[in-house]
């Protein structure tokens, strides 16, 4: 891992240099969102994932997100780190680490990054469930598409 | 020349990750309609489009040098 604030790697994810990265002395708080495989969805039990990046652009769109943030939230500071190839249950897929002085917008831009992340980063897990594998458009977790792509003022910078 | 980057089921369905389309310019819908043909992919009208990187509308225009991506809903996270 390296000093980058938004970073796309293959090896396990190590929680603690991302949280390093927001640390500031004007920071009262730093939230960290884990994001992690899970075993069974709706009744369906994955047995591993496959996350595949367009790398250069998908660190462009977390930046995009760090600067949405900052704008929406200013003084807070934003680190995420993806990690693609192959992962097993309870591995660790995504982090991302918000400091902010006060610990609601640290809360807030946190959640925001997230759910940005699941509409607009070019990532795509395929789930290779116990009877099959598929790539998921995110179909079924939820709806980041409600006109069935994303609106072009929410993806254009 | 302009290449043309595919992912997720894309990628299998062409059976391959990239093409590169001998052309000078071309709308991002033309391009999609000739991908269709050329290597029988499914509905492209699910996916979004990124020339050199950044996100694209179907009358926008892409010219040689241009790298489109061909981005099938996300699931990241």
């Amino acid at each position: 891992m390296t000093d980058s604030l938004f970073e796309i790697v293959e090896e396990p994810i190590q929680v603690e240099p991302i949280i390093k990265k927001v640390e500031r002395r004007e920071a009262g708080a730093i939230t960290t969102f884990i994001g992690t495989v899970r075993e069974w969805t709706k009744g369906k039990r994955t047995l591993y994932l496959e996350y595949q990046a367009y790398i250069p652009m998908a660190i462009k769109m977390f930046a995009k997100i760090g600067e949405e943030i900052e704008k929406k939230w200013p003084d807070t500071m934003v680190a995420i780190t993806h990690r693609i190839g192959r992962l097993d249950i309870s591995d660790i897929a995504v982090v991302i680490a918000v400091s902010s002085p006060h610990r609601k917008a640290a809360y807030e831009a946190n959640e925001y990054a997230i759910e940005r992340i699941k509409q607009i980063v070019p990532i795509w897990k395929k789930e290779h469930w116990e009877d099959g594998k598929t790539w998921i458009g995110d179909q079924l977790e939820n709806v980041p598409y409600p006109d069935g792509k994303p609106d072009a003022k929410d993806v254009k910078s | 020349m302009i290449k043309v980057l595919l992912f997720a089921h894309l990628q299998e369905e062409a059976g391959k990750d990239q093409i590169n389309y001998d052309r000078e310019s071309i709308t991002v819908k033309e391009l999609k309609t000739s991908l269709q043909n050329d290597f029988g992919l499914a509905e492209l009208e699910q996916v979004m489009t990124a020339i050199n990187e950044e996100y694209a509308m179907d009358e926008d225009m892409v010219k040689s040098g241009d790298t489109v991506a061909f981005i099938p809903p996300v699931s990241g996270g």
